[in-house]
């Protein structure tokens, strides 16, 4: 029997979910031994005209890594879908948007006149701006088109299976593959991950959650037995989701979201600032003003990595 | 045609709800932009149920409380008032104007208050011109 073929694929994302598969160590022989690799970029050297030449659903199973952002990335999330059988949205990049879709708060225009005009660092007294076509001596060059919103995966095409995760645990990894391998997946649609929360895992002393004052983690030395928000630091462990083997948590640092919004929660950003203000205590205008002072950025903390799944998905775009 | 802000109102059941049943048992005229939710206490209005207002074509949202220290339940609108304030200042940074969510604390005995909180921020959201949803362009 041809032994299964397996895609892995990078959009928007910083290869750390690539690096995350390099991690199973030994394993990645066993998953090299059970299935054909046809398509990974940032280890083998396929080109695309290889998939495209692929009959349609050929590609057993799919791993997508990151957002999708411009043209490229949809081209090809189209593409894989086409080919593929099983398509997983593989971390937190393509399941919620992931760090890239903190790009929602601006737009194309803004971020390449910041990324190619504005910076100090940059020698570009021409103003050149990336051009969708160039003519040159050798024919015409053409570029992806960036997109204003950022998107998760399955906004662009379906998907069978998220494993979120900035990067996935290897844990995670393992039981995709072993699902796959054993024929035990589960029902389309769902997440491989935990059902419980990120805060119900933690194994942390948890008393009173009633909170003075917020600090950002640089601002306080915390006692490592004992629940972080207790002690003031934001950490997202009530609105999202488990089984990322808690490692900010045990690196003394607050969750910050990446396993995305647990079950039965529409928006994983409202939701954490919804407890964020039951638990602080201060009733007088001046205490809400100084919460309001403490909590710098809500937007930015409380969807870090949710924003293109987040209900708003991103700033208005124009004023009515 | 002119523009017609539809506002969603949450209003609590002790005091706001019978605050704006009695602006309507003593006959006093209100635009009939906002739409009303019942809901228990204050305290329940999680931000989730804004920001889908929002989603589903709301052009405002008003949610109404008792006053500090009348809650039925004790401290639910005290969340409330942390809650709203700091939902505000995210909201800013999603471009959205600060006049489309108000939170007001109305008593069962401020009926003509409620009347005139409903017509002035009708006007209000009527001058900021219709919610446009977050969708972008041809390239998203």
């Amino acid at each position: 029997m041809a032994k299964p073929k397996l895609a892995i694929y990078w959009s928007a994302a910083c290869g750390g979910c690539d690096v995350a598969i390099l991690d199973t160590n030994e394993k990645i022989l066993d998953i090299a031994n059970l299935c054909d690799i046809v398509l990974w970029p940032i280890a083998m050297d396929f080109k695309y005209h290889h998939i495209r030449e692929m009959k349609d659903k050929s590609i057993d199973l799919c791993l997508f890594n990151g957002a999708v952002r411009n043209t490229e990335q949809e081209e090809l999330a189209k593409l894989l879908r086409e080919k593929s059988k099983i398509l997983v949205a593989f971390g937190a990049c393509a399941c919620l948007g992931g760090i890239p879709a903190l790009a929602n708060f601006t737009t194309r225009d803004e971020i390449l006149q910041r990324a190619y005009i504005e910076i100090p660092s940059n020698n570009n007294g021409q103003k050149t701006l990336p051009q969708l076509k160039t003519k040159v001596a050798e024919g015409e060059l053409e570029l992806p088109e960036l997109f204003d919103t950022v998107k998760t995966l399955a906004q662009v095409v379906p998907v069978e299976y998220f494993v979120p995760g900035c990067p996935p645990p290897v844990d995670l990894i393992l039981k995709l593959v072993d699902l796959y391998a054993t024929n035990k997946l589960p029902p389309s649609g769902a997440i491989i991950a935990s059902d419980k929360t990120c805060c119900d895992e933690c194994d942390r002393i948890k008393e009173e959650k009633k909170v003075k004052k917020f600090y950002r983690p640089h601002e306080i030395i915390t006692d490592p037995k004992k629940c972080l928000l207790e002690q003031g630091i934001i950490c997202c462990g009530p609105a999202t989701r488990g089984g990322c083997g808690m490692r900010c948590i045990k690196a003394n640092m607050p969750c910050r979201g990446c396993f995305g919004p647990p079950e039965g929660v529409a928006d994983q950003g409202a939701k954490m600032l919804s407890a964020i203000a039951s638990i602080y205590q201060g009733e007088t205008p001046e205490e809400i003003n100084k919460m309001l002072e403490e909590v710098v950025d809500p937007a930015g903390t409380f969807y870090r990595f949710g924003m293109a799944d987040s209900m708003l998905k991103r700033k208005r775009l124009q004023k009515s | 045609m002119s523009f017609e802000p539809k506002i969603v109102g949450i209003l609590c059941n002790w005091c706001s709800y019978t605050g704006a049943d009695l602006a309507g048992t003593s006959r006093k005229k209100y635009l009939p932009n906002v739409r009303i939710v019942r809901v228990m206490c204050s305290g329940r209005v999680e931000p989730t149920f804004i920001l889908k207002a929002f989603e589903q074509g709301a052009d405002g949202v008003l949610v109404c409380g008792c006053h500090p220290g009348d809650c039925h339940y004790q401290d639910g609108n005290k969340k409330t008032a942390r809650r709203m304030p700091l939902l505000k200042k995210m909201l800013a940074q999603f471009g959205i104007e600060d006049e489309r969510v108000r939170l007001e604390w109305i008593s069962a005995s401020e009926g003509d208050r409620f009347a005139a909180i409903v017509n002035e921020m009708t006007e209000q959201v009527r001058k900021l011109g219709p919610f446009s949803g977050n969708g972008g362009g041809a390239n998203g």
